[in-house]
Formats: structure tokens, sequence, C-alpha cells
């Protein structure tokens, strides 16, 4: 059979001290990192654009490139922030591969930093996930007491220290200049963009904001090659990541597999829809992008296919809804995610997300008119591209394409003046029960 | 309640560790509001003036970043806070019954502790945990793939002073202003301990190794997406 996974990241995850510096060096760990360091900087910063390692935080954005804008010799201080913040509806990767693996982020950290001439970086962790914390902290820890951070590491001469930072719960501080300004001790709220972090990013300084799973890849190229990685994955979206697979399916949790497999693929694995059902949509990239339906089983999971078949890749956060759902339910909830998580510091997002709820509450109730569903359509598109940054913007392609796949369901709860399905039958313990 | 003088001698030491963290002062605000909620159990006005005073902000200026984050509290809640995810997928697994169900058992609202202080219970959005839906938190420890049942157990478990312990995280469940106290830099001596691999973070893994899948054997472009551009690159060969 073909290969389809290609454990790395999780490769080592089952093992009782996995967490642990000695269970890291074990098999290869910081073989990367000198070396990294017995290369130039700007070498480091190149093998990572002839990888082609793009940013696993959903932008798909070239690693190497964003490294390289870094200006040198400006005399200000660079830093590296670690978007830990892992909050996207539907996304699960970071927090196990903090929680299991976490010294290989903290070696990617450090060649990181070298690559950009930075002596302080931070990991801006969510503060909801308190064991995140404790293994955070003490990989740091063990990585000082191993010579690996602090001064002249490994006799290069190369400096650093890394801070464990606990946010304090808003889903704003995942988008990088909120993130920066809830770094900086304020209200989490986003910066206009340009100036963008490399320039002017953390205290205004050259600033380089890297997903978890991203920096976590860094040691596996240094150790084997740009071209070993990019021998993985499709034409433009090179490598493996964490793909997670998460609802009404038979063995939900993570599959590590190169970019570009199918869920058609990834089903097989995991035991197909749970047992009497049929899958009914899907995401592939959390809650802030478009719904497919079977339709897609085989679009391969790259970032331009996605794309190209209507929707975006993100985060590869599968989150999977058989024929029990209902997706006025399911666009509903997610539409009060974002007016939850919404700053409130623009107009479209503050507004628009409130408006967006209150027509999908009246319509899940079998209220309105088949006329609401244009006036839903129109606000999403006045928040689009209007929203001072890319949260805004997320409320619409779950509400679009739950209207594009499935308008009659919602004109089913009009007829019927209610929901026609029965939110038990759709739950965890439904199927258990009827065991 | 006031943060007493003794508290605040004894917090001084570590504000100032935290402060020494940071090359600019302000950005110790987020450790030191769960320092000080770790003292307290909440963020009291008291704590605001406190963490003011120490980063040389006004009180207006802490309270706006207090207001807009959610783990902060402005009033005491249960010494085990239990947060049940209600983000859709959650909400749609079960989410929605459980808190429901959790509230009526407890017979409090959100954010309000039963009358022996020892449990609040709160909607949390998604806390990236989707694969062990529906999840339920208790001072920020996983309590994956929740029943209504399994989730009335460990709140009545915890109001009995019996031990519980998460599905995934440390065995020793600690109190609100303990995991406070550890989000603010301060661990408990736990980070080696707990099972944090649970059946669905192995899932993948497990088939990998049944079929002896590695990462050096993708080498040739997938099936899933042929690439003519792919197909002559392989693997590059004796690099593991």
């Amino acid at each position: 059979m073909t290969t389809i996974l290609t454990p790395e990241l999780s490769a080592r995850w089952d093992e009782p001290d996995s967490f642990t510096l000695a269970g890291y060096r074990r098999d290869g760990g910081y073989e990367a990192l000198p070396r990294a360091l017995a290369m130039a900087p700007d070498q480091v910063i190149q093998t990572l654009k002839d990888s082609v390692l793009r940013g696993r935080g959903g932008a798909m954005f070239p690693t190497g490139v964003k490294w390289g804008f870094i200006p040198q010799g400006d005399g200000k201080p660079h830093y590296l922030v670690v978007n830990a913040d892992e909050s996207e509806p539907g996304a699960c990767k970071d927090m196990p591969t903090m929680l299991n693996n976490p010294q290989a982020l903290i070696e990617g950290i450090i060649i990181a930093s070298y690559a950009i001439r930075a002596d302080q970086a931070f990991i801006y962790v969510r503060g909801e996930v308190l064991h995140v914390a404790r293994r955070l902290l003490n990989a740091v820890a063990e990585a000082r007491a191993a010579g690996y951070l602090g001064t002249n590491i490994l006799g290069s001469g190369f400096d650093l220290e890394v801070v464990v930072h606990s946010g304090a719960g808003a889903y704003i501080c995942g988008e990088e200049t909120a993130l920066l300004d809830s770094l900086e001790g304020f209200r989490g709220q986003p910066r206009l963009k340009p100036p963008f972090p490399a320039v002017a990013g953390l205290y205004a300084c050259p600033t380089v904001v890297n997903n978890v799973e991203t920096i976590s890849s860094v040691p596996y190229i240094l150790k084997y090659g740009a071209a070993d990685f990019a021998s993985v994955g499709t034409e433009k979206s090179k490598g493996f990541g964490l793909f997670s697979l998460s609802g009404h399916v038979t063995t939900p949790g993570q599959y590590e597999a190169p970019l570009g497999t199918t869920l058609r693929e990834l089903l097989e694995l995991a035991g197909g829809i749970r047992a009497g059902h049929r899958l009914k949509f899907w995401t592939p990239g959390g809650s802030s992008t478009s719904l497919f339906t079977e339709e897609q089983l085989d679009v391969p999971l790259d970032f331009e296919h996605v794309l190209a078949a209507g929707s975006q890749l993100g985060t590869r956060s599968i989150q999977l809804f058989d024929d029990t759902t209902c997706v006025v339910r399911v666009a509903l909830r997610w539409a009060e995610f974002y007016q939850h998580e919404s700053c409130g510091k623009c107009t479209p997002c503050r507004e628009g997300s409130y408006w967006v709820v209150q027509l999908l509450r009246d319509l899940e109730h079998g209220k309105g008119s088949e006329s609401d569903l244009a006036k839903l359509l129109d606000i999403c598109d006045n928040i689009t591209g209007r929203a001072f940054c890319a949260l805004g913007d997320s409320i619409q392609p779950s509400v679009a394409s739950s209207i594009k796949f499935f308008r009659d369901e919602y004109l089913e709860h009009l007829r019927q003046g209610g929901c026609p399905f029965d939110p038990a039958a759709s739950t965890l313990f439904a199927l258990e029960s009827a065991r | 309640m006031a943060l007493s003088d003794e508290a605040r001698a004894r917090l001084a030491p570590e504000a100032a560790e935290i402060i020494s963290r940071y090359p600019r002062k302000r950005s110790a605000l987020l450790p030191l509001l769960h320092l000080v909620q770790s003292e307290e159990g909440y963020v009291s006005q008291d704590g605001i003036a406190y963490c003011a005073e120490q980063l040389e902000l006004t009180e207006a200026d802490v309270t706006g970043v207090v207001s807009f984050y959610t783990m902060y509290k402005r009033k005491p809640v249960g010494e085990y806070h239990v947060g049940v995810c209600t983000t859709a997928l959650c909400a749609v697994m079960g989410g929605d019954v459980i808190l429901a169900d959790l509230k009526e058992h407890l017979g409090v609202d959100v954010d309000e502790p039963t009358p022996d202080g020892k449990v609040s219970v709160e909607h949390v959005e998604c806390n990236a945990a989707c694969d062990y839906a529906p999840v339920m938190m208790v001072n920020w420890e996983f309590f994956d793939n929740r029943t209504p049942q399994s989730a009335r157990e460990v709140v009545d478990a915890l109001r009995s002073g019996a031990e519980v312990r998460p599905t995934r995280g440390a065995p020793h469940l600690c109190t609100w202003k303990q995991a406070s106290r550890i989000l603010a830099g301060y661990p408990d001596g736990q980070a080696a301990e707990g099972n944090t691999a649970g059946p669905a973070t192995l899932a993948g893994l497990r088939i990998a190794k049944e079929q002896g899948w590695r990462p050096d054997d993708a080498g040739a472009p997938h099936a899933g997406a042929p690439q003519a551009g792919d197909a002559a690159n392989g693997r590059s060969g004796g690099a593991r």
C-alpha cells in the first residue's frame, strides 16, 4: 500500500518521555542546531527558502521569505515570536505538538532566531491549556540547563533567551499584530498593515511571527536538507503537516501526512464516518474556511487545490459532520463564535457579526423569510474585505457556503417553523446509548 | 477583598522577576494579572491597583486590559472552574446538553460558584481539543469525550473532595488559584507527569507504525496529487 502517513513531528508521541530533552535527543534531536550554527545566518534563511516550507498557521506564506524580510544591520533589536495561540475552531494540532514534543519547537526557535539575528524570543501560548504551559516552561528550563539557551550557545557566540508568555483568553490574539499588542501588555487588537511585523513588530522592531508547527518543522529541514523536505508534497505545497480530523468520524485525531493528501485517503485510515451515517459537510481548514461536501473528497489538500475548489487549506482542521447535523445550527454557532471573539475595533466585524447572528438565530427557529438569505449574504459581503483584519472576514465563508450547498435546508426551517433535526441524534453519546 | 500588606510584600519579588523577563515593563501586565488572580482567585480592584503601581500605568489602563480577556474574572469563581466547550463542533457533539445539564445539576448560573465555593461553570470557546469532542475543562485541564453523566460525576467528585484526574494533563488537579500561578510562569512541579497522548493524539501514528510508514518513504509524488514537476524529484536519497 502506498505510504499515506508520514509521522515526523508526531513520530515519538507514543514514547512516555517524548516531551523531555533526553527523549528528544535519543532520536536525533538537537542534531540540526550545530549544523545551523556552523552556517552563516543568511545560509540558514536560504535553506528555508529552498525547502519551500510555508507557514503552517493557515496563511501558507513562505517561511524563508518572511525571515528574509528582516532588515539587517539596522541597529535595532530583532524578535522571534511563536504564535501558540491555537484557537481556530477545529484546530487542535499545536497543543498536542507542544505537549508531546516541545523540544522540536525550542530547537526550531534557536535556529530561527539565529537566522534573523534575534537574541530574544517569545512563545505566546493561549492560557487555556495548563499542561502546555507546564511543558513549555519545563522545555525552556531543560534546554537552558543543557546550554542550548543563554549565552554563547554551543560555543557559537550566539545568545538567546526564550520567554513563555501565557495569554488570557482571546481568539483575536492569534492574529499576528493583535498578538503583538497583547504581548506588549495591551488589549489584543490588530494593527494596520503595513508596516508588517518584519519592519515594525514587537516594540516597533523587526519581528518574525511564526506558528508552532512551522517552527517545529525547521530542525527537520536543517537536518535532512531542503531538497529532502521539498521532495514531499505537491508542486507548490511542500512537505508534510498535521491533518486534524474531528467530529463524526470513527477515529478522530492527528494524522501527519504529505500536503496534497485527500480526505478520502484520510477517512479510509480513520475508519470512515461513524457507523450508519454519511458525510454531509466538512471544513478543510477550520471554521473560517468554506464548507465542502462529499463532492470534494478527492481534492488534494494543499494550498492551491483547495483554493481552486472554493475553500482554503487553513490549518488543515478537518471538522466532519454527518447527516444528523443541522447545517443552519452549525453556521449559527460559528457566527456566534466570531461575534463573541470580535475585538470591537472595526465596525464591519463588530456590528456585522451581530446582525449575522440575529438573522441566523431566527432562521434556525424557523422565523423570517427567504429574503433573509439574501440579506445574510449581503451583510457578509459588506464585512469581507472591509474588516480591519482577517478575523472579521472569517465569518463569511461558512455562512455563504452553507447557503450555497444547503439552501433548501434553510427553507425547510421556514416551512416547518423550526429545526427539522433532532440535536440529540448528532451527539457522541447518542451513538453510545444506541449500542 | 483587599490585597493585604503581607501579600503585597510576598508578591513583590515575583512581580519584579516577571517584569525583568521583558525588554519593556508593560509586557509584564498579562502575567502580573495572572499572578494577582492566583492570590485572590479573581482580579479585584486592589489587584488592578497593584498591577498599575508595578508598571506605572493608570488603573483605567489596567482595567481596560482586564475586561478584554475572558480568563480574568472580576468576581470569585469556584475553587474548580469548569469550562464546557460549546463552539459549533463540541456543541453538536454534546456540549450544549452537557452545559445545560451541569447548570441545572449544580443549580448555578454561568461563573456563579456553588454555595460551598467548590465549583463554578462557564461556556468556553474552542479549546483546541476538537479530536476529543465534546470537551470539558477544569481549571484548564482536559476532560475529553464527555457525556452529561461523566461531566456530572466530575463535578460531584470535586464537591465531595474526592480525587479527580484529568483525561490528559497533570495527575493532581490544582486549584483555580494554583492554575493562575502557573500561567504567571511559576510551575508546580507536575510538568513531567500525566498522560498527554490520548487515543486521538496517537491515531495517525499508530496506523503508520502498523503499516511501517515513515517520512522517508514519501518522496514520490503523492497519489492524491500527481504533479508533473514533482515526478522526477523523488527523495534526495541517503539523507536518512
